[in-house]
């Protein structure tokens, strides 16, 4: 064979290797979790709070976690949703003119994007000091705002964009103002895909350690107000894995599966709901 | 009736200005924030003595955080020469060679791998790659390590940037012109050396933001790193050995931030120094691909 057509092999089967490499750790990633903790999984873990010597080995499970992990993402995407979406409208044509203004905005919030969560961390610190409160659920929420505020704003502006211009233009044609067409045309087209934003803004949430390591503070109660400090999973995983028992270790991939499924079924909704929100709209 | 619908519509038009000026002002927000909290450890010792001393006495007031900057570097660096021939070789694959259904079967499993939380990055480091790192790689070149070090958190770290590299550079090479390529296979070159030679020139820039934010997201991670690297302040000889990151730093010593003031200080001049460093790798590599996308229309 010709030298080039050997390279061409060389190469082509090199990429194939190394994409399959990439699916390789993913797979092995989530066989690695579940072959470790579905074992040490029990009703016990989920319906429980840690009974007195939990992290020796002592009975219990994470509820707290769960349950404060639920309250921290919920609270944390409901206030980023809060500024996500003006912000989302501001970056389309009809509210800033689109250009450059639109342009910087989405630069920002691409940088935004890219801050590392223990730097906004370490920001809900500074502003949970300035207000005097301690390390609490609503210190988390506030830090985890900030983590999925780019993201969400950022997927609901690409929904945004993809609505048909025709679509507004019927609707100005019948006498709407812009804010009465964004309300009841762009909206209601956008909705599945915004809801999709929400629930990959969620997942990125529930999922982060760093932004809430030194705000949301750690408990074994499941918090009963914001002033309250939370558990989480993520944390829950890092602090029973840290401790020297296995069979407290074995808790922690039983805390991991937890989060694992968690996180694999609001991927797949937040897929799902895109391929069946494409099927609906109106092109 | 007409007039509300008019004054709504005005004030909706404020209200998403007001909201788009505090999204940005976020950013200034953090910046200011960071640097009046570092005002104290700024205003003790020199910015020099801050970066390039390895001094670390907490207790004596004295920060040199040069061991934690290089730290972080070398993993940095580590996971480059990892990731970059892995996704570069994968975008190629994926967007001149794949077939339709398995590009989107791995573009799920990237999406997949996008929302997968660091913590659980770090648990399978610790599984695998520690091990498979202690006890086949370093006694194949004759060194001796406990598996947390450089190349294991290098090894965690490329497959988590993978998602924001992967697909940046597969969305550039797939946005290359048909038309260059068919001239290229018109003067009978084959495909690879239509990639090498006509996609790969005509993509470089934006292959090089995406290295670009790779290298930024792989900078300022944390748990999964902490869990892997070690997180011994020492000078690393090799790869083997451990490093302490910047990230570990802060997550470790949240506890002392509450009672030492300097320490607190000492924390936060280290936060503002990964947000600078990670808003101007960003700022740049964002900055080519918008021109890159402005160009294309």
């Amino acid at each position: 064979m010709e030298w080039r057509r050997l390279e061409e092999e060389a190469f082509k089967t090199a990429g194939f290797l190394s994409v399959s490499l990439v699916l390789l750790c993913l797979l092995a990633m989530i066989a690695a979790v579940l072959l470790k903790g579905l074992p040490a999984l029990s009703v016990e873990m989920i319906t429980e709070t840690p009974r007195s010597g939990f992290y020796l080995g002592g009975g219990g499970g994470v509820l707290n976690a769960i349950v404060g992990s639920i309250y921290l993402a919920a609270g944390g995407t409901a206030l980023a949703f809060v500024m996500s979406l003006p912000t989302a409208l501001f970056l389309q044509r009809e509210y800033s003119g689109g250009g450059r203004i639109a342009e910087a905005v989405r630069l920002v919030l691409d940088i935004l994007w890219g801050v590392p969560s223990i730097v906004y961390g370490a920001f809900g610190f500074i502003i949970m000091l300035s207000l005097g409160l301690r390390a609490s659920l609503l210190g988390g929420i506030i830090s985890l705002a900030f983590v999925v505020f780019p993201i969400m704003t950022r997927s609901i502006d690409e929904i945004l964009q993809t609505v048909p211009q025709d679509l507004k233009e019927v609707s100005y044609a019948v006498g709407a103002t812009r804010f009465e067409t964004t309300w009841s045309v762009t909206l209601r087209q956008a909705a599945p895909g915004i809801l999709t934003g929400i629930i990959i803004a969620f997942g990125r949430g529930i999922g982060d350690a760093a932004s809430i390591l030194f705000t949301a503070g750690y408990t074994d109660k499941v918090p009963s107000s914001l002033m309250e400090p939370a558990a989480s999973l993520p944390l829950a995983i890092f602090f029973q894995f840290g401790t020297p028992f296995q069979g407290v270790q074995e808790r922690a991939y039983a805390s991991a599966v937890i989060l694992l499924v968690v996180i694999l079924v609001l991927t797949s909704a937040a897929r799902m709901l895109g391929k069946a929100s494409r099927r609906n709209m109106i092109v | 009736m007409r007039k509300t619908s008019i004054l709504v519509d005005k004030a909706a038009g404020a209200v998403t200005r007001i909201f788009a000026l505090a999204a940005v002002s976020i950013l200034v927000l953090i910046t200011l924030g960071l640097l009046l909290k570092s005002g104290l450890i700024l205003s003790r010792e020199t910015p020099s003595q801050l970066l390039l001393s390895s001094e670390w006495k907490p207790s004596r007031g004295v920060f040199g955080f040069y061991p934690f900057i290089t730290g972080t570097l070398l993993v940095t660096f580590v996971t480059m020469l990892f990731s970059v021939p892995l996704c570069l070789m994968s975008a190629i694959y994926l967007a001149e060679y794949a077939g339709g259904r398995f590009r989107s079967l791995v573009k799920s499993g990237i999406d997949t791998l996008a929302g997968i939380p660091s913590v659980i990055f770090g648990l399978w480091g610790v599984v695998f790659i520690v091990p498979f790192v202690r006890d086949y790689l370093a006694p194949a070149f004759g060194y001796e390590t406990s598996g947390y070090c450089i190349l294991s958190g290098a090894m965690v770290l490329s497959v988590m940037v993978v998602p924001i590299m992967l697909s940046i550079m597969e969305e550039i090479i797939a946005s290359v012109p048909q038309d260059l390529r068919e001239a290229s296979f018109a003067l009978g070159a084959t495909r690879w050396q239509t990639v090498k030679k006509v996609v790969l020139r005509k993509a470089s820039p934006g292959i090089m933001s995406a290295v670009i934010l790779g290298f930024s997201r792989a900078f300022g991670e944390t748990m999964a790193v902490l869990m892997v690297v070690g997180n011994v302040a020492m000078h690393a000889k090799s790869p083997f050995d451990p490093v302490y990151p910047l990230t570990a730093l802060i997550a470790n010593n949240y506890g002392e931030m509450l009672s030492i003031p300097e320490f607190e200080s000492a924390m936060m001049f280290a936060a503002l120094l990964l947000l600078v460093i990670v808003v101007a790798f960003d700022a740049v590599g964002r900055a080519i691909l918008s021109r890159m996308k402005a160009e294309a229309y």
